[in-house]
């Protein structure tokens, strides 16, 4: 049956507007929420950081006191450092142990698919969990120390949880589990995308596996490297529920991130102000690694649409 | 010397045969073609020939050498891929190079091969370049300069030229002939475009369900194509093909199409002595649009046989203006010239060239005479 057909002429046509409703309420009512959210609070957080506002906001101007406050604290200065070590440790060991996984996995092995599961499977985790599990796990009286020491092995130490040194690396290995299944899941991807002509011609011309890798298949790979680095940066700047529930900044505050810095401000020493300055840095830190990103994609697209 | 000889093989994926018993001996210089339809096998040859893939039975020998067990960048041939398969993240040059770096060739050679290469093919400009800031055209020839740089024994074509434009692919077609005369190499192509074949090969294997049906010259698969396999996938439009019977008459066979309706249509054959055997029995009746022609066209000195036949559709292309009429009933095309222009529904005069009918076997499919 011709529905349009026989109907068009005996139904006036529904006024535009009203047609396009649902495209309106789908796309405008979510996109004004969130950014009104977004915006507004961002904007009001900016606001209350050059306020001397403590447990409530008041009205006010005090410059940059704030700012000048909290980077001279010592909490957010091991917050800094610990960011830029837990940062760049985390997102170079992710990145490298996702795409070693990528690589294993595309050698058309049996059971590929339950494996890529399992490695993806973490990431359905809440960080809550993740950080409470690898609690225990690294906890040397109930975890792995334990568990080896039962084994017979009573001279092994495990203690990188309480090692003020080391603690920070328990964070990277909770993080890294939780998020290299992401990692291999687009480095997978590129991986599949790579024209199996290629590697054809590369066994023609006569390069081995190694040589095929390193000049033909992870130069191709590099866009998706920029986008997982990208991804997992701004991951590592936002941690926050990770490290409360792995060791809580501690011990001492040797684990101390951004983000625990501006909670502990805000909502237990409830200096609003100083917590809104220390929020507002870690905007610029996140603002530093994405505008580059979004002018590098600016830049792919343009170059995209030119070829 | 036999550049390339396959013998007795085959090629099974589980419970499916995609080759069977295959046999070719391409002589050095040569420009084999190798065509078909999708699906027949064409280009797991290919891949097998080169290495990518390994054959289930057979052998295969390359400048006289069995190469079963040989790795591809041991075999000393070179590919050319459909979709070029050029490295992206590598200028032209390095395209280029890539081979001879793998094989620690020194780099003055390479440059001086390069140099060569690029000159030959007219790509020095772009060396620099990387793949996806090239045409469609300036890749293939990127290309081919990878493969020819190799100087193997043995080219392997896979399909080059069936991502470029119509104009591009006639153009390109003609380089790699000229290319092909010029350096005299020994080319094994692989295409499902039968006017490549035509055009380009020495000699064609036309491939259809994982055999080879006929391997020949293009004149002798055009003119004496070893069943109707062959006869309806080689010419564009392709043979008329359709039933018939053989009779004998005082003065030989003749063949009759349509028989007992009121349009039968009789045609005496000369010079067709193989068909004798079947006299008196079911064949089918080939011929090709070109050799249907308008009624005043005198095909060699002798008389045309001329014959009235109701036409149902005319194309005219420009070049020529094809027409769908029935002889005997049976629809076939005929070729005739531009200017001419029968009606629709009318009846007129066709010359046939009966010196070139096919007859084949309607059992074999095979070609009698």
């Amino acid at each position: 049956m011709s529905n349009a057909a026989t109907m068009r002429p005996g139904r006036p046509a529904l006024p535009e507007w009203v047609r396009r409703l649902p495209e309106y309420l789908t796309i405008w009512v979510p996109l004004l929420l969130s950014a009104a959210h977004l915006v507004s609070f961002s904007l009001w957080t900016i606001w209350i950081s050059f306020t001397p506002s403590t447990l409530v906001p008041v009205a006010g101007w005090v410059g940059l006191r704030n700012y000048t406050a909290v980077t001279a604290s010592r909490n957010w200065q091991i917050a800094f450092d610990n960011l830029l070590l837990f940062g760049s440790a985390f997102v170079l060991l992710s990145a490298a142990t996702g795409l070693i996984l990528a690589i294993l996995l595309d050698q058309r092995i049996r059971g590929e698919n339950v494996l890529r599961s399992i490695f993806l499977y973490p990431l359905a985790v809440s960080f809550v969990v993740t950080g409470t599990v690898w609690s225990w796990l690294l906890n040397p009286g109930l975890g792995i120390q334990k568990l080896v020491h039962d084994l017979g092995w009573t001279s092994f130490k495990f203690d990188w949880l309480i090692d003020r040194d080391m603690a920070i690396w328990t964070i990277v290995i909770a993080a890294i589990w939780q998020s290299c299944g992401f990692a291999m899941a687009l480095f997978l991807a590129g991986l599949r995308s790579v024209d199996p002509d290629i590697i054809k011609a590369a066994q023609i011309d006569g390069a081995g596996p190694v040589r095929t890798y390193r000049r033909i298949i992870l130069p191709s790979l590099w866009p998706i490297t920029v986008t997982v680095v990208v991804i997992q940066l701004q991951f590592a700047i936002s941690t926050f529920d990770l490290v409360r529930a792995l060791t809580n900044g501690g011990p001492g505050i040797a684990t101390q991130l951004p983000a625990l810095v501006v909670y502990d401000l805000m909502f237990q020493r409830s200096l609003l102000g100083r917590g809104a300055a220390a929020a507002v840095l870690m905007l610029l830190i996140l603002l530093a690694v994405l505008l580059p990103y979004a002018a590098w994609r600016y830049i792919q697209r343009r170059r995209g649409a030119h070829a | 010397m036999a550049a390339l000889s396959i013998r007795a093989l085959s090629k099974r994926y589980a419970n499916l045969e995609v080759l069977k018993d295959i046999a070719l001996d391409i002589e050095s210089g040569e420009f084999t073609v190798l065509v078909g339809p999708s699906g027949c096998g064409k280009s797991t040859l290919l891949n097998i020939v080169a290495g990518l893939d390994r054959p289930s039975a057979g052998t295969i020998e390359i400048g006289g050498r069995v190469v079963n067990d040989v790795a591809p960048k041991d075999r000393d041939i070179a590919m050319v891929f459909q979709s070029y398969a050029l490295y992206p993240s590598m200028t032209v040059r390095q395209n280029i190079t890539f081979g001879m770096e793998c094989r620690h060739v020194p780099k003055a050679e390479q440059d001086a091969a390069v140099g060569h290469v690029a000159k030959l093919l007219q790509i020095e400009p772009l060396l620099g370049r990387k793949p996806s800031q090239l045409s469609g055209g300036q890749r293939q020839r990127v290309a081919m300069g990878r493969a020819l740089v190799r100087n193997p024994l043995l080219f392997l074509f896979d399909e080059p030229l069936s991502n470029l434009d119509a104009k591009l692919r006639v153009e390109m077609r003609m380089e790699i002939k000229r290319l092909h005369q010029r350096i005299g190499a020994t080319i094994v192509y692989v295409t499902h475009d039968q006017i490549e074949a035509m055009t380009m090969a020495t000699r064609i294997a036309v491939m259809h369900q994982g055999s080879v049906q006929q391997f020949a010259d293009p004149d002798t698969v055009y003119r004496y194509p070893a069943n109707l396999f062959v006869a309806r996938f080689m010419g564009s439009p392709p043979m008329n093909t359709m039933p018939a019977r053989l009779e004998a008459e005082n003065d030989g066979p003749v063949v009759v199409i349509g028989a007992g309706r009121p349009d039968e249509l009789r045609l005496r054959l000369r010079g067709y002595d193989a068909a004798a055997p079947f006299v008196g029995r079911k064949v089918v009746f080939g011929i090709r649009p070109e050799c249907i022609a308008e009624g005043s066209r005198t095909f060699s000195s002798e008389a045309p046989v001329l014959v009235e036949a109701p036409v149902e559709l005319v194309e005219p292309t420009g070049a020529e203006t094809m027409v769908l009429l029935r002889l005997g009933g049976e629809p076939a095309m005929a070729r005739v010239s531009p200017d001419i222009r029968p009606a629709p529904g009318t009846s007129a005069a066709f010359a046939l060239d009966t010196r070139r009918i096919c007859l084949f076997d309607p059992e074999t499919e095979r070609l009698i005479a």
